[in-house]
């Protein structure tokens, strides 16, 4: 048995597991936009050069391509860069994807501000609102390699649209080959009946350190990856509110359309209770090491544990 | 099984008759919609719809089918009215249009009814799609052809050049784009091509670039397209031009001809004219969104003749 390493890129999940659904005979197409090695949609291109279709730097006409090829009985899917795509493209996934429900699966990489070096324009933090912002369109974000290339799996296997949040840098892999994927039914990592940490992408790790920090000091936190935002495990959230009575989000996007958004306007319908978010808070990003940015924008296990102490502290007595 | 039917070129001007009657009737009931662009557009969807597309109305999904894509889904009208008269759905349904409830909606909708092969409304979406329809049949061994119709707006749209650099790229030669040149869009005359100085009242074109608002609240010169040959020619395609896009017999011979096409993509440039057939429609950019008033459907639905 290989030992799967500790450190993995997302991103890198994508490419083999087109190449394995292919094999299994899943009749699934890729069109690249130039940044497929990026996302490792080449992969696919390598091993089934008749289905992989390059259309250059042009995500507009990638997407509609896609549909085209959706609508003609293929699972399509392309890649790019989040801020390209949805970020260059939100009319035509509207227009020829969302509307018509075309099998179209978007895989963006390079969301948040964990991209790193490239800086502000690199760095998406507005996908999953775009995305989120069209309820035909399914909406996963993984939280380590293992489970991206699950979630890739759902996506092929689910019709319709389908969009999968994708990062750049080599990040900690807390999944092994038990771990099983479900869609609108988010991982529990922990039980605790003081508050409850809802995460997504690199940050469900940095949740599960935060429930360790708040453990030494008596305080159980309840520890969900809430990957799945579209499905999105309502009970889960409200079952939180109830028993735990606060709830923290913490998610690599602007706190504003995405994970926070969500399950605020959940719990306010059906149990209000105090909620903290962690996230981008209106400014940018900028260049750094990934993980030094996490530090510099409070995207932290610190962060996390501080935002749940204010959460619990604004419980009514 | 194929469909393709032969019918005489007088039989098409009857059925391009019904068409435009179709389509007065059914904008003014609705009070809205796009009358002008559908009405340059009518020998066009006759020609594919009546001599030059296999497909089945009885089996709209019929894998092999050729596709239809238009680009231009702010000619809806056109769409369901060619729809209705080829036997998809009664013509009596057309009544219904833009009303609540009703399959016919404002702008495309994707198999809504059965027989729409593509969502639109939004310009310059409508050549990718056909690309991806394209390459599909190609990768399945499908002999199907995609015609894919486009307008002026379309060909402002940068995604249209994407998507033709892509046609050309990839060599699909199962891909026809028929342009309806009507040289007038939303707010008024896309060049001076259809532009009457006098009649707007304001003297000769300015001598600086770009567009001329009009005293009437038109504006020509919007985005000039020529030379639009050549830029098609220098993106890879191979090139016809009509210049009489309402003749349905040389409509007919340049598709069979574009069809016949091996190696590379081909476009069909037809000259138009925007609310062909009605006098006051006629180059006449008011009538891009705007239904005729019950007087005016009348008057057109008298000029156009019994049917």
């Amino acid at each position: 048995m290989v030992q799967p390493p500790a450190l993995e890129a997302t991103r890198a999940a994508l490419g083999p597991t087109l190449v394995k659904l292919a094999r299994e005979g899943l009749d699934i197409v890729c069109v690249d936009a130039d940044l497929g090695v990026s996302t490792s949609a080449v992969k696919f291109g390598r091993e089934f050069p008749e289905r992989f279709f390059a259309v250059g730097v042009a995500e507009q006409n990638m997407i509609g391509v896609a549909a085209g090829l959706a609508a003609a009985g293929k699972i399509a899917f392309c890649s790019s860069f989040a801020v390209f795509a949805p970020g260059h493209c939100f009319d035509q996934l509207r227009m020829a994807v969302a509307q018509p429900g075309t099998n179209v699966k978007l895989v963006a990489s390079h969301a948040g501000v964990v991209t790193g070096e490239d800086g502000a324009s690199a760095e998406a933090l507005e996908d999953l609102a775009l995305m989120l912002s069209m309820p035909p369109f399914q909406v996963v974000v993984p939280a380590d390699y293992v489970e991206a290339g699950q979630a890739i799996e759902a996506a092929a296997r689910t019709q319709g649209p389908f969009y999968v949040r994708t990062m750049r840098p080599k990040t900690p892999i807390i999944y092994d080959d038990s771990y099983r994927f479900q869609l609108g039914r988010w991982h529990r990592h922990r039980d605790g009946r003081d508050v409850t940490l809802m995460a997504i992408g690199e940050l469900t790790k940095a949740a599960i350190d935060a429930a360790e920090m708040l453990a030494a000091e008596g305080i159980q936190a309840r520890v969900y990856n809430a990957s799945s935002l579209r499905p999105l495990d309502r009970e889960a959230i409200v079952r939180a509110a109830r028993e735990t009575g606060a709830i923290v989000t913490a998610e690599d996007h602007f706190i504003h359309g995405g994970l926070g958004s969500l399950v605020a306007q959940v719990a306010a319908a059906e149990h209000p209770v105090p909620i903290s978010f962690v996230g981008m808070k209106d400014r940018y990003g900028t260049s750094g090491a990934w993980d030094q940015l996490l530090t510099y924008f409070n995207l932290t296990p610190e962060a996390i544990a501080q935002a749940a102490r204010d959460a619990i502290a604004r419980k009514p007595r | 099984m194929a469909r393709t039917q032969t019918v005489s070129t007088a039989e098409l001007k009857t059925i391009a008759r019904r068409i435009r009657r179709h389509i007065i009737v059914m904008t003014s009931a609705a009070n809205s919609g796009h009358p002008g662009g559908s009405l340059s557009s009518v020998e066009i969807m006759a020609a594919l719809y009546f001599r030059l597309m296999r497909h089945d109305p009885q089996n709209p999904l019929w894998p092999d089918r050729d596709r239809f894509v238009m680009s231009k889904g702010h000619a809806s009208p056109l769409m369901y009215a060619t729809l209705a008269e080829a036997g998809y759905f009664p013509v009596e349904e057309l009544k219904t249009f833009r009303q609540l409830g009703s399959r016919l909606q404002g702008h495309n909708i994707m198999h809504n009814p059965p027989g729409v092969e593509m969502s639109a409304g939004a310009l310059g979406m409508g050549l990718s799609f056909s690309l991806g329809q394209a390459l599909a049949a190609r990768l399945d061994g499908r002999d199907s052809h995609v015609y894919c119709l486009i307008g002026d707006g379309d060909s402002q749209e940068g995604q249209t050049w994407e998507a033709a650099l892509s046609c050309a790229h990839h060599k699909v030669d199962n891909l026809t784009v028929i342009m309806d040149r009507n040289h007038i869009q939303n707010d008024g005359f896309s060049d001076y091509a259809r532009f009457n100085a006098a009649a707007a009242g304001d003297g000769q074109p300015p001598d600086r670039p770009g567009g001329w608002v009009l005293p009437d609240g038109h504006t020509a010169n919007i985005m000039a397209l020529d030379p639009l040959d050549e830029k098609w020619r220098a993106f890879g395609w191979k090139v016809w031009g009509l210049a009489d896009g309402h003749d349905p017999d040389a409509i007919t011979g340049a598709l069979e001809e574009a069809r016949a096409h091996k190696g590379q993509p081909a476009i069909v440039i037809c000259e138009t004219v925007k609310g062909k057939g009605v006098s006051f429609m006629e180059n006449n950019p008011d009538f891009h969104g705007k239904a005729a008033s019950p007087e005016e459907e009348q008057q057109a639905l008298r000029e156009l003749g019994d049917e």
